[in-house]
C-alpha cells in the first residue's frame, strides 16, 4: 500500500516537472514511475508490488468478463418463456481468511449475476451463496468459485 | 466514431436495465429477483455512464462517471446481500426449482449456540 502511494506521488512529480497537469500526462507519469519501481522495487519493497499490480488488473478483467457473461445468461433466462434453471443455497469452504479478502470475494460473488452471497459462518470458514444455476451439480458451482474468483483474489492479496 | 461507441453502449446498457425490470416481474422467488435487479441493473447503469463518458470526453465528466461506476460497484452488492439475508431470515418460501439449502442445515446446527448468545445479550 505504501509503495502504491509512492507510485502516485512519483506520477504527480512527473506532471509537476513536465508542467502539463492533464489526465493523460498523469497516466504517462504512472507508467514511468511503475517502470522505475520495477527497477528499484526489490530494494525497498518486500511485498511484490509490481507483480501484484498485474494480478489486480487480471482480477479486474476477469471480473468484467464474468459480469458480462453471466449477465447475458441471466438475460436469456429472463426473456425465455418457462424456467429451466435450478436454484439453491450452497456452502463454499473458504481458503481466504482476512476481512478484506472475504469482503472482496463476497462482494464479487454478489455482483456476478447467478450468485448472491447470503451469510458467512461464525468461524469464517464457510460462505453461503444463493446460486441460480446448479443444474451441473453443487460441486461444479463450488469449483468454479474456488478455481476462479477465490484463486484470483488470493494471487492479488498474497 | 465516439458517437457510435456511445450509441452501442447506451443500447446495451438500456437492454440490461430492461432485463433487470422484466426479471423483477417474472422470476419466481425473491432471491432470484435480487439476481436480476442488482446485477443486470449494475451492468446497465455502468454501461450507460460509460457511454456518457465517451460521448462528452471531458476530464470532469469522465472522472465523475468513473467515480459513480466505482461507487455503484461498491454499494450494490452490499445492499443485495443485506436484502437477501433479511429475506432469508424472514422465512421466504423458495420456488419449486430449489434443490439444495445448505444454509438451513447450518442454522439448525448452530441454533443452540445462537439461542445461548441471544439470551446472554438479553440479560445485559
Amino acid at each position: 500500500m505504501k509503495i502504491f502511494l509512492f507510485n502516485i506521488i512519483l506520477a504527480l512529480i512527473w506532471t509537476a516537472v513536465t508542467g502539463t497537469f492533464s489526465f493523460g500526462n498523469f497516466l504517462i507519469g504512472l507508467v514511468l514511475s511503475y517502470a522505475v519501481l520495477i527497477v528499484v522495487g526489490p530494494a525497498i519493497d518486500k511485498s511484490g508490488y509490481t507483480r501484484r499490480v498485474w494480478k489486480a488488473v487480471t482480477l479486474f478483467l476477469f471480473f468484467l468478463k464474468e459480469l458480462f457473461l453471466s449477465s447475458v445468461r441471466v438475460a436469456i433466462d429472463v426473456m425465455r418463456p418457462g424456467f429451466r434453471m435450478q436454484s439453491g443455497v450452497v456452502d463454499i469452504p473458504l481458503d481466504v481468511t482476512s476481512d478484506l479478502e472475504i469482503t472482496l470475494l463476497a462482494n464479487m460473488i454478489s455482483l456476478t449475476p447467478g450468485t448472491l452471497s447470503l451469510e458467512v459462518s461464525d468461524d469464517r470458514k464457510e460462505l453461503f451463496i444463493h446460486a441460480m444455476y446448479i443444474d451441473e451439480g453443487v460441486d461444479h458451482v463450488r469449483n468454479s468459485i474456488k478455481q476462479g474468483m477465490e484463486k484470483h483474489i488470493m494471487e492479488v492479496t498474497r | 466514431m465516439l458517437e457510435i461507441i456511445a450509441g452501442i453502449l447506451l443500447i446495451t446498457g438500456g437492454f440490461f436495465v430492461l432485463v433487470a425490470a422484466v426479471g423483477i416481474l417474472r422470476l419466481p422467488d425473491i432471491l432470484m429477483r435480487m439476481h436480476a435487479s442488482t446485477k443486470a441493473g449494475t451492468l446497465g447503469a455502468g454501461l450507460i455512464l460509460l457511454a456518457v463518458a465517451f460521448l462528452y470526453a471531458e476530464i470532469g465528466i469522465i472522472s465523475r462517471a468513473l467515480a459513480t461506476i466505482a461507487f455503484i460497484l461498491m454499494t450494490a452488492p452490499v445492499a443485495a446481500h443485506a436484502i437477501g439475508r433479511a429475506a432469508y431470515h424472514h422465512g421466504i418460501t423458495f420456488w419449486k426449482g430449489t434443490i439444495v439449502d445448505d444454509l438451513k442445515d447450518y442454522y439448525e446446527k448452530t441454533r443452540q449456540t445462537r439461542r445461548g448468545s441471544e439470551k446472554v445479550s438479553e440479560e445485559d
